[in-house]
């Protein structure tokens, strides 16, 4: 039987590197989807990632199971994505409105989407989708996004949220009210083509 | 339209009451109570029976959202940057970094120089002409006081030139002539 993420992480406090390497094959993906998703820049994404694992890593000397693994984990990660996207901003502010800006974000990024659809134009269809939905996501404000991604994604319970985030449950609730309800809006044309055609105009 | 009004105060209140229970009731993680209160408004109110489908709908598109995968050198760039976190060293940790260890060295070993250094004694000769030295320098501080007010009184200031020495004192002889010129 596999053993929870508080076992592993007493075992790597007692010193047994290959749990630290099972926590790290369980969370990697999700850590960096989430991330990618918060910051919109892969390579950001992958060294935010690896910056949550050193540490938890570090850590792990003082760790207590007093929260759930996860809820630990995301709330580091959450916090460095925060920073990270209120770093890039101020760093575009000062940034001439004459000279390119380069965002970090990748605008270009093509994202990989999975193979579902072998047909060229439903595939074309499919990554231009996502990409509406990852502008919508990234339009959010930073709360209310980590607050989407953590509640839809990543599948936390609202108390797990409401700490990640630092607010109460009905805080959290309000929260991700107001962003389905912004996305409710910036997602209309993708929601309304699909419920009547099945197919999307974009 | 009394009764009208009061039915839309009571009904806008129960939409703003769904603003906080209507994702934890999409989400199937409601409390049966809540259930059941957020299933009547529904039944009741268009406006929050459309919101409730629309979430739905956006909740099913935000599904078209990919994963991405770590690239292949994630796990190896994260092991190098942990194998090059410092150990642990217990007591190790109170020991000071290389600079700050040769800074505090060198500190004191300078105070330990600085108070083994020999003691100059003055010789009475010595002291007593210090001694002379300070009266004189304090005479003529005296002597620069005791001429204040000469240097308070306009009609000393106006007629004093700035490149010459100062104007004698008055003494009681020239105080009593310039009393008869007035």
């Amino acid at each position: 039987m596999a053993r929870t993420d508080v076992q592993l992480m007493l075992d790597v406090k007692a010193g047994d590197e290959q749990s630290f390497e099972l926590l790290l094959r369980r969370y990697r993906t999700p850590l960096v989807n989430f991330l990618y998703r918060m910051v919109r820049n892969t390579a950001a994404a992958e060294d935010l990632a690896q910056e949550v694992f050193i540490r938890v890593y570090r850590a792990r000397q003082e760790y207590a199971p007093s929260a759930k693994f996860t809820t630990w984990m995301f709330r580091i990660a959450t916090n460095l994505a925060l920073n990270s996207v209120r770093d890039n901003r101020h760093r575009q502010m000062e940034i001439s409105m004459d000279q390119t800006i380069d965002t970090g974000e990748d605008e270009q990024q093509t994202l990989q989407v999975p193979d579902r659809a072998p047909n060229v134009e439903q595939e074309l269809v499919a990554r231009s989708r996502a990409e509406i939905i990852m502008k919508a996501i990234h339009a959010l404000p930073e709360k209310q996004r980590a607050a989407v991604l953590l509640h839809k994604y990543q599948e936390l319970d609202y108390d797990e949220i409401a700490r990640v985030l630092e607010c109460s449950e009905s805080a959290l609730k309000s929260l991700l009210f107001r962003a389905y309800e912004t996305l409710r809006v910036q997602l209309a044309p993708l929601v309304n083509n699909s419920v009547s055609n099945n197919s999307v105009k974009v | 339209m009394f009764g009208s009004n009061r039915n839309e105060k009571g009904g806008l209140k129960q939409c703003a009451a769904m603003e906080s229970r209507l994702v934890e009731y999409l989400d199937g993680r409601a409390l049966p109570a809540d259930r059941r209160a957020v299933e009547a408004h529904l039944s009741a109110c268009a406006a929050c029976s459309t919101r409730a489908e629309e979430f739905r709908a956006v909740w099913n598109a935000l599904d078209d959202l990919p994963e991405i995968f770590p690239s292949p050198a994630f796990d190896a760039s994260l092991r190098a940057r942990i194998s090059a976190e410092p150990a642990r060293r217990g007591f190790w940790e109170w020991v000071p970094t290389p600079r700050l260890a040769f800074a505090i060295t060198s500190l004191v070993i300078l105070s330990a120089w600085i108070s083994s250094a020999p003691r100059v004694i003055k010789s009475p000769t010595v002291i007593s002409r210090a001694i002379q030295e300070s009266k004189v320098s304090a005479e003529k501080d005296f002597g620069m006081i005791r001429d204040l007010p000469e240097l308070e009184n306009f009609d000393v200031i106006s007629k004093f030139d700035a490149l010459t020495e100062l104007p004698v004192p008055p003494t009681a002889s020239t105080q009593e002539s310039q009393k008869e010129i007035r």
